[in-house]
């Protein structure tokens, strides 16, 4: 999530607002004990009401309104939900240390107007959903790690714990409060990472933020109510020792001059005794009084500014209190000219805002391949990260269709990424009817020789209502040998699982979704984060709690598949950091290609059936006979991806592991 | 790697990925260790939740009582007044883009004009709903106009200065010199006059965030974030417009 953009507003309504507001100031206001006179009391616009999509673009071509996930019945935890090729195991709501009390001022109940204006009479029964419209971000879940048996669920006002030695009985271990957004986290070995922006974050991990200076004095209420720099706030990463995992302790809080919207866990395979940081910052540049060096504004008035790079942490992890900033590199730079702002073009699409390269949103690293992708709001960028400290550029894309490039992820081989789209800020409804599907989506790009060329655009097919925010989220692959395959989060779009195999064609093969929090009212909601770890997809629902699935087979995707995709066990994953997935040479593998192959016709039924039975037998002396015709196959497949399937398979007849 | 155990834990069977990647590219060696290493799992029986806050770098974690619930820092009367100053502050660019129509034949200053009045009337109307969602006024509380306490004026047949008229704001004399040009003269007056405009919109957020105890509202801190970085590319995108006039009108 990056930005808010609600809904469309129409000129015409604004204009009318405009005027009415000075010419009567009775505008939305008919609960405020306001004495103004009310000479042409207008209708009272509700700015709670959702707004329809405007017409699609010529060319365009919208969201299918015939899916089941088109009309599922709103709810909070009784939504309507469909789903198809996955099981949902269990829900866990969100727990009451990071739900407002109802004796706190800003807790929606004791807020009268927000009741009048949402029609809720009684604020003492107000559903969670009008709750949620006030208090949403600020204690919404975000990313997710994962290391052995826990699950660290992000969430703007701290981390949550979860136990997950068995996924369906999945259970809250601890809560862990440390307000200041995002949240982001990652984990490795004792380590614990957090991402910090807002200027509530405090070093003690405080709830209260910072007080309001005492109000000036009578005559100088116009003066600036200075200072507001706090030698205790804090934005940038957090480390903590999660040694005990029931009292993690923070030992190190990395200040950076943009806070911290997300980060990316690098490992270097040749330096054991350190781990890297990539922080990308997306806010403001905070003032030198309170963090010296920091300067934001232009390149050209001031080479210095803290806008236009990242910040890399070095971390000792024998002595990680020791962590630092090693180097802010300027990754937006022209190399030719030297311009700081190499990269600001500015594009987007329809009507909607630019964005400028200042920043990025969300880096993934393939150390393995020794590449980065960033996601930096104006472009995609590709990094050589062979050296971690000094990351170079090697190429940049843009696209007429994007709006706000907002993360990434490589396939498994490397000759693929898939970026997303943020179109809209994550808070906006942007999968109805009328939204353009190459809008918002994800964008599929090849790689080769360190230069991306575009291939294609998905985005989750459904229409969505116009009070769900929706649009192309986070990620991660699912191993599932032989194919790409993405599971991401769409927001209150639910859970769409993509096979991205041919890049120019892909295709959705599986989905969940639940109907929205609220019919009437855009309520903050839905999948910040979906992502497969050890057999199981985990989701993190902004709103309502942590969810967990598991794959079910379809035509689509095999019971084969899915047993081969869990012999992948990972000790530790945090899904920016991506690694390599290096599949076993079990006959459950084996499996799993021959379904692939029965599926796009390579082999004949015969041969099919043939292949069938001598894995069911285990014969290795019958298995390796089969593996040369075929590797002959492979030469004259049809497709890269047979071809390779059918390499494999010979491969793991030729000498299969228990 | 993952080689520690917390308490209370066992040891699962490995899983060794042993095969040999097929494709040109080199696992690194230290990848491999992922999915090799041992995997430590709770035991089945339920704990019970804690819930902890830690302290300072270097400092102990406290334990909560269960019964905690979350707490937000108090509003801000500056986010308030920030809120209802930017709604009068975005009308203003809305005004602007309205006189596009009939004032200029220009292809780009028209797209950047609708894009302009798009976001601008969408942020007025997120602005209105974060007031109306606190019960807070969407419009300003005059205090300050002494003598003038008419909340049910007119504004616009008022010759406003002062506390009223926001940062950037084109001033009445401003309006009207647009009002009055056509075609180039109106693109220039229109580009010189947005990018004032949207450089105050910069000065609004600057002026906020340098206000103690402003700012800490999680919608809020993303909402000013979304219009420092949309409007500081509008202004890049308005400023290269204005040099590129020149060539364009030679054509």
């Amino acid at each position: 999530m990056n930005r808010v953009r609600i809904a469309t507003f129409q000129l015409l309504v604004v204009l009318v607002v405009w005027c009415s507001c000075f010419a009567a100031k009775t505008l939305a206001q008919t609960s405020s004990p306001s004495p103004a006179p009310s000479a042409t009391p207008a209708a009272p616009a509700n700015p709670f009401a959702p707004q329809p999509a405007p017409p699609l673009p010529a060319g365009m071509t919208g969201s299918d309104v015939n899916d089941p996930r088109a009309k599922l019945s709103p709810g909070m935890y009784d939504a309507g939900e469909a789903a198809m090729g996955i099981k949902h195991l269990t829900l866990l709501k969100k727990p009451d240390a990071f739900e407002l009390g109802s004796n706190d001022p800003n807790d929606p109940k004791v807020n009268k107007t927000l009741t009048t204006v949402l029609g809720v009479g009684d604020p003492s029964k107000m559903p969670n959903a009008t709750k949620l419209v006030l208090a949403g971000l600020g204690f919404a879940n975000s990313d997710i790690a994962f290391q052995g048996n826990h699950l660290f669920l992000g969430n703007f006002y701290g981390v949550n714990i979860y136990d997950i030695s068995n996924p369906a009985k999945t259970s809250l271990l601890t809560s862990m409060i440390c307000p200041g957004g995002q949240g982001d986290v990652s984990v490795y070995k004792n380590l614990m990472f957090m991402s910090v922006e807002m200027t509530n974050g405090r070093l003690d991990c405080g709830t209260g933020g910072f007080p309001p200076n005492p109000p000036p004095p009578a005559g100088q209420e116009n003066k600036p109510n200075l200072p507001a720099a706090q030698k205790d706030r804090f934005r940038g990463v957090r480390i903590f020792d999660i040694s005990d995992i029931r009292n993690p302790k923070q030992v190190a809080a990395v200040q950076t001059c943009r806070g911290s919207h997300t980060h990316t866990l690098v490992i270097d395979p040749n330096d054991k005794n350190n781990v890297y940081i990539y922080v990308s910052g997306t806010s403001f540049v905070r003032q030198s009084e309170e963090l010296a060096g920091c300067s934001g504004g232009k390149p050209d008035t001031n080479p210095n500014t803290a806008l236009f790079r990242i910040d890399i942490i070095k971390v000792p992890v024998a002595a990680p209190q020791n962590a630092a900033v090693v180097n802010s590199p300027r990754v937006f730079m022209d190399p030719r000219s030297g311009e700081i702002a190499g990269l600001m073009s500015g594009e987007t699409h329809g009507t909607d805002k630019p964005t400028p390269t200042n920043q990025c949103h969300d880096i993934t690293v393939y150390s393995a391949i020794g590449l980065a992708a960033g996601a930096c709001s104006g472009n995609g960028i590709l990094l050589d990260i062979k050296d971690p400290v000094h990351p170079k550029r090697v190429d940049a894309v843009n696209d007429p269709n994007y709006s706000y490039w907002h993360s990434a992820s490589f396939s498994n081989d490397g000759t693929k990424v898939v970026f997303t789209d943020e179109w809209g800020g994550g808070l906006g409804a942007r999968c109805r009817a009328n939204d353009p599907n190459k809008w918002g989506a994800d964008a599929l790009f090849n790689l080769k020789d360190n230069k991306l060329s575009f291939a294609s655009y998905y985005k989750m097919p459904a229409a969505q209502g116009d009070s769900e925010n929706c649009v192309a989220h986070n990620g991660s692959l699912v191993p599932v040998p032989g194919r790409d395959i993405e599971v991401q989060a769409w927001y209150q779009g639910g859970i769409s699982v993509m096979d991205f195999t041919d890049a120019d064609h892909p295709v959705e093969i599986a989905y969940f979704d639940r109907g929205p929090i609220d019919p009437k009212t855009l309520v903050l909601g839905g999948d910040w984060s979906a992502y497969w770890y050890n057999g199981q997809i985990y989701a993190s629902e902004i709103a309502r709690g942590l969810d967990v699935f598991e794959l079910t087979p379809t035509k689509d995707l095999t019971q084969n598949e899915i047993d081969a995709a869990k012999t992948i066990r990972m000790s530790e994953f945090n899904v920016q950091n991506q690694q390599k997935i290096v599949w076993p040479h079990k006959l459950v593998i084996a499996k799993a290609y021959v379904d692939q192959l029965e599926r796009s016709q390579t082999l004949s039924a015969d041969r099919i059936t043939a292949l069938r039975a001598a894995i069911q037998k285990g014969d290795t002396g019958n298995l390796k006979k089969m593996a040369p015709a075929l590797e002959k196959d492979a030469a004259s497949a049809k497709s890269v991806a047979d071809s390779n399937r059918l390499k494999s398979l010979a491969e793991i007849l030729k000498s299969p592991t228990k | 790697m993952n080689s520690f155990c917390l308490r209370g834990q066992r040891k699962l069977e490995s899983v060794t990925g042993g095969g040999a990647w097929r494709s040109g590219l080199v696992a690194a060696s230290t990848l491999s260790l992922v999915f090799s290493l041992p995997v430590c799992a709770q035991q089945a029986d339920r704990v019970t939740p804690i819930v902890v806050q830690p302290g300072a770098p270097g400092q102990p974690t406290r334990t909560l009582p269960t019964t905690t619930r979350a707490t937000l820092p108090p509003r801000s009367a500056a986010d308030v007044q920030f809120m209802q100053g930017m709604i009068m502050h975005h009308a203003q660019a809305v005004e602007m883009t309205a006189l596009i129509e009939s004032h200029t034949e220009n292809k780009n200053l028209r797209l950047l004009g609708a894009r302009i009045s798009h976001s601008q009337s969408e942020e007025i109307r997120f602005m209105k709903r974060w007031l109306e969602a606190r019960g807070e006024p969407t419009e300003m509380s005059m205090p300050k106009m002494s003598g003038m306490d008419m909340p049910g004026m007119d504004m616009s047949t008022m010759n406003m200065k002062g506390p009223m008229l926001m940062p950037g704001m084109l001033t009445p004399k401003q309006m009207e010199a647009l009002g009055k040009a056509k075609a180039a003269e109106f693109d220039r007056l229109f580009l010189t006059g947005m990018i004032q405009h949207h450089n105050g919109a910069l000065i609004m957020v600057k002026d906020l965030f340098d206000t103690a105890g402003a700012g800490q509202d999680a919608v809020l801190f993303n909402f000013t974030t979304d219009i420092d970085s949309g409007q500081r590319a509008e202004i890049r995108i308005m400023q290269n417009m204005l040099r590129e006039k020149p060539s364009e009108e030679k054509q």
